[in-house]
């Protein structure tokens, strides 16, 4: 009997040693149960930092944070004994709360999981007292954007939660997940500048989410950095009056401050309020606007692209007076058998031209440009005479993209020798195919912008700075550097002289003469019929005043509203009436403006 | 009755020893798990279970003194009266325990609690021994063999009445007892084999198991039909009569499981098996305990230091689940070092039960043994995801204040009676 001793200590021994196995399989060769530790007991907790504000010129709030709510639980801890009256207070379904708190269990029981987002202030303020009573309930305090004034929309931009894709575009930074991020108008621009920089701090757990204390000392702690602040270039006034002009229109209104680029007023319309697309409707308003046949998330200003119209006959002057090929003393007969023509004229210099908006002219014109004899072959010699009044062209901006500082600019088009020869698929082609661009109708596209800053080179004689929104960025409010430097057009300022001398004369004689005449100053502009088939024609004006030191350059487009010199002309010289005066005098073109019937 | 002759003139300090290095380590241990840096309370702190547990240590030192002084052959004289006291208060906790989580276990006199349960353990041990010392009994006789049993099974049955499934489960090992003091072997054998057909009946389907039982039989019975063998057919009878009792074992255990088993108990086996299948649910207790042991690694995250323990992310963690702090603050080493020290003690438990020169001794030791041999086994075992989750401390070292003396009591009885082993009388 003695030896079953040996039984009974080699069991003993047997469990000891299944016990050493099995801790040094977990302990020692399974990581496994450490990173499982630290999943459990040490939280990163995010510091969000707070967004950059977005002022206009005159330091007025455009955008700025609002405190809401975001309500967190964590399973393990919840109790909710009325469900039914708890989902009604955080505005939920019943079903709807069922589901997040199944949804958060299957994540984790310990670990906190979103009950309900953004609930504002006034919301959270008669729950708070509520939140007594359900323990495992955790409140994070977050800002969203709000935007005091409503205005300038499609300037400002939304953010929103970063997306999957963007997630995987921005891997090296630090976007997680929820994150918001500007993705449009200033808001996506200037991301960098406004969102600042995250902090993260480690802290301690227990089982109940409660923390315990920070982790190492906070050796890895970082503090949030708050995002920079914008000054940007509107003027809110202005852009409220252009804004109120423009309702019920379709059409932009682009001002920009020739002696800077600086655009003062960006109007794109019908736009909408900024404040639908924040906070916890988000998602709704936006369906709803996206699917808006009006489309308010269009931002034509800058995205819309219109055959130039009569404008762009300005613009042929310029550069046949550069050419040599007219002087202001040329006059070309107006002879309509080609392109059709307005007005009582028979033969008209230069300046009579520009005022009187002659079609034959300005065909001639370009003709002079473009055929040159510098080949006997008219083929060859229209593709010279093109790629040279290409290079010109080009020079003001148009065909490509100016580089305002919100995303999506198009940058419209300029037809130039490779354009035609793809067009004609290697069939030859002559000016006689392409003339219609002479007076704007054609192959040629412009967007507003370029249009306003086309106005801006005519205002300053030959030069422009890109126009931009933001003015200074941050405590010292530093310019954006690109947007200090001068761009000079290919033509000499002496013949900008005769074009501004004829933009005089189209309001103070011409086709502008009715409506867009100031009496304290001078104004130049030139109107723009924008034909649509079928349809009612587009009004378009650009103009800047005064003549000289020009403080204020425009180009309106309305859609659908017929002749320039009705719609465009009256909103244009309203526009850079109330920025030189304050107000408006002519109480019945503002009256005829608002109305909007323009027939 | 001589006095001098009772004061213990042959102590085995190596088992006091273990006991005071168990009992002081616990008490550590028992800091860290309850130890909250927040508040800075010190172990000495009566609000908290390091300082309440120095209350039973310093009690347990009376109890010493009093079992020492005690003359030896009163355990042996008044075991059958201990017993019956014990019963009594087994049956009289049914109807005048408080109710904890579905047990009515504890008796309650202020803030004073006692579980019966704990006291049973050594009162059954010293009835078993006594029975055993009885002229003329011999445990390798069925007849004697059955009446232990009935001593042992006894408070189990009032202990499982309670609710208290765990603590009951700890009398079973005293078949060690019996097989010391012969029992043949093969009795231990299907003890063992029950129990492991028990582990199978968790983990495998019951038709399953049963028909591949079924198919061995025919295999077997197979082979023996066409074998020149003596009483060929009543061989192969006597295979399918095993049959049909393993059987009967599979779904007795399957019913036993699923009808009598509360539905936290049934969890807690289904745990076992397979913790992952609900890591939060009932699979929760030793997914977070391997967690905290498996994040101490080779040297531990240092005393007061673990986090698993400490956040409350291991229930229990001063009770039952104390093997975590030690895991996850003392490392694979502290783990290693414990472990050894209770082989260690549980060696001389053996060798010193093997040198008395009494059967009642002797039996009494073997009782000892295999109690603690028991717990450590089963409460190592859970906390490392070996054994179910079953709700019984690890001596000396888990907070509780029954524990702590039931298990005083049946270390220091056992030194005792060794210490007087030389003035014994062998009986033969």
């Amino acid at each position: 009997m003695e030896n079953r001793k040996y039984i009974i200590l080699g069991l003993v021994i047997l469990v000891g040693i299944i016990f050493l196995i099995k801790l040094a399989q977990i302990q020692l060769f399974n990581e496994d149960y450490k990173l499982a530790a630290m999943d459990n007991a040490i939280q990163r907790l995010t510091k969000y930092p707070y967004r950059g504000l977005i002022y206009d010129r005159k330091n007025r709030l455009l955008v700025t944070n609002k405190p809401i709510f975001d309500l967190f639980f964590i399973p393990k801890d919840l109790r909710v004994e009325d469900s039914s009256k708890f989902a009604l207070a955080i505005g939920l379904s019943k079903d709807e709360l069922r589901l997040r708190i199944e949804e958060g269990r299957n994540y984790s029981m310990v670990k906190p999981s979103l009950l309900q987002k953004q609930l504002s202030f006034e919301q959270f303020n008669t729950i708070s007292s509520m939140l007594v009573d359900y323990p495992g309930v955790i409140v994070q305090p977050r800002t969203v954007r709000t935007y005091p004034h409503e205005s300038a929309a499609n300037v400002l931009g939304y953010i929103g939660e970063v997306s999957k894709k963007e997630l995987d575009r921005r891997k090296d930074t630090d976007y997680t997940q929820g994150d918001y991020v500007g993705v449009s108008g200033l808001e996506q621009n200037y991301e960098t500048v406004l969102r600042g920089k995250k902090g993260v701090q480690y802290v301690m757990v227990n089982v109940r989410g409660v923390v315990k204390g920070s982790f190492k000392e906070g050796k890895f702690d970082t503090t949030a950095v708050a995002g920079e602040d914008i000054v940007t270039t509107l003027d809110l006034d202005l852009q409220k009056y252009a804004e109120k002009l423009m309702e019920g229109k379709i059409g932009s209104v682009v001002a920009i401050e020739p002696s800077t680029g600086e655009i003062l007023s960006l109007v794109s319309s019908p736009s909408y309020d900024p404040n639908l697309l924040t906070g916890a409707s988000f998602s709704e308003n936006f369906a709803q606007l996206s699917s808006d046949s009006m489309k308010p998330l269009f931002n034509r200003a800058i995205m819309a692209m219109y055959r130039p119209g009569s404008i762009f006959k300005t613009a042929q002057a310029l550069i046949a007076l550069q050419e040599g090929v007219i002087t202001p003393e040329t006059r070309i007969a107006c002879i309509r058998n080609v392109v059709g023509c307005h007005g009582a004229h028979t033969i008209l210099d230069l300046l009579g031209a520009i005022t009187n908006s002659c079609n034959p002219y300005f065909m001639g014109v370009m003709r002079r440009v473009v055929n040159r004899d510098q080949s006997s072959n008219p083929f060859t010699d229209t593709r010279l005479g093109l790629e040279v009044w290409h290079r010109h062209i080009r020079s003001f901006g148009l065909g490509g993209t100016l580089g305002v500082d919100i995303p999506n600019e198009k940058g419209g088009l300029m037809p130039s020798v490779r354009y035609y020869d793809k067009a004609y698929r290697g069939r030859p082609w002559k000016y006689s195919n392409i003339y219609s661009i002479s007076i704007g109708e054609g192959e040629n596209l412009v967007v507003p912008l370029q249009m306003a800053n086309f106005a801006c080179i005519l205002a300053n004689r030959g030069f422009y700075y890109t126009p931009h929104l933001v003015k200074g960025i941050g405590q010292d409010k530093k310019p954006v550097e690109r947007f200090t430097e001068k761009r000079y057009t290919t033509i000499d300022s002496a013949h900008f002289r005769t074009i501004v001398n004829a933009m005089e004369n189209v309001v103070r004689y011409g086709t502008g003469s009715y409506r867009a005449q100031l009496k304290d100053v001078v104004l130049c502009g030139k109107t723009g019929t924008v034909q649509n088939k079928d349809k009612e024609d587009h009004s378009v004006f650009i103009a800047f005043a005064p003549k000289d030191n020009p403080k204020i350059a425009v180009s309106v487009y309305v859609e659908y509203a017929g002749q320039g010199a009705r719609a465009a002309a009256s909103i244009a010289s309203l526009i850079i009436e109330k920025h030189l005066f304050g107000e408006t005098k002519r109480k019945w073109i503002e009256d005829y403006a608002l109305k909007g019937d323009f027939k | 009755m001589n006095y001098r002759e009772d004061i213990p003139s042959d102590v085995d300090w190596s088992l006091v020893g273990y006991y005071l290095l168990f009992v002081f380590f616990g008490w550590l241990n028992i800091y860290a798990a309850v130890y909250d840096a927040s508040l800075d309370q010190n172990i000495f702190d009566m609000s908290i279970n390091s300082g309440k547990q120095l209350l039973w240590i310093a009690t347990c030192a009376i109890l010493i003194l009093i079992i020492m002084v005690l003359d030896h052959k009163f355990y042996e004289q008044y075991a059958y009266l201990i017993y019956l006291l014990t019963i009594a208060l087994l049956i009289s906790v049914l109807f005048l325990g408080r109710e904890v989580a579905g047990s009515r276990s504890w008796f309650e006199i202020g803030s004073f609690r006692l579980q019966p349960a704990e006291f049973a353990k050594f009162a059954t041990v010293l009835v078993l021994a006594r029975y055993i010392n009885e002229p003329g009994v011999k445990m390798e006789l069925l007849n004697h063999q059955i009446k232990a049993a009935i001593l042992c099974l006894l408070p189990v049955a009032l202990i499982i009445l309670q609710g208290d499934t765990g603590s009951a489960l700890v009398f079973f090992i005293l078949i060690l007892v019996f097989y010391r003091e012969g029992m043949p072997p093969f009795l231990l054998i299907v003890g063992i084999l029950s129990a492991l057909l028990f582990i199978f009946t968790l983990l495998v389907d019951k038709y399953l198991l049963t028909g591949v039982l079924i198919s061995i039989a025919l295999v077997i019975s197979l082979r023996m039909l066409f074998k020149k063998l003596r009483k060929k057919w009543r061989k192969i009878a006597l295979v399918w009569l095993g049959l049909v009792m393993v059987a009967g074992v599979i779904f007795s255990v399957d019913y036993f499981i699923h009808q009598i088993l509360k539905p936290h108990q049934q969890n807690r086996i289904k745990a076992l098996i397979n913790p992952e299948a609900d890591p939060l649910g009932y699979g929760w207790n030793v997914t977070q305990s391997k967690i905290a042991i498996g994040s101490g690694g080779l040297l531990g995250k240092g005393f007061l230091e673990g986090t698993q323990t400490k956040y409350d992310f291991v229930p229990e963690q001063s009770t039952d689940f104390i093997f975590c702090t030690i895991g996850e603050e003392h490392g694979f080493w502290g783990s290693f070092l414990l472990v050894a020290f209770w082989i260690g003690f549980l060696f001389r438990l053996i060798v010193v039960a093997e040198r008395q020169k009494s059967k009642f001794s002797r039996a009494f030791g073997y009782g000892v043994s295999s109690i603690f041999f028991f717990h450590f086994m089963i409460n190592v075992g859970m906390t490392i995801g070996l054994f179910p989750v079953i709700g019984i401390p690890l001596p000396f070292f888990s907070y509780g204040g029954s524990s702590l003396w039931s298990f005083t009591i049946l270390l220091f009885i056992f030194i005792k009676l060794d210490a007087h082993r030389s003035q014994v009388l062998e009986r033969i």
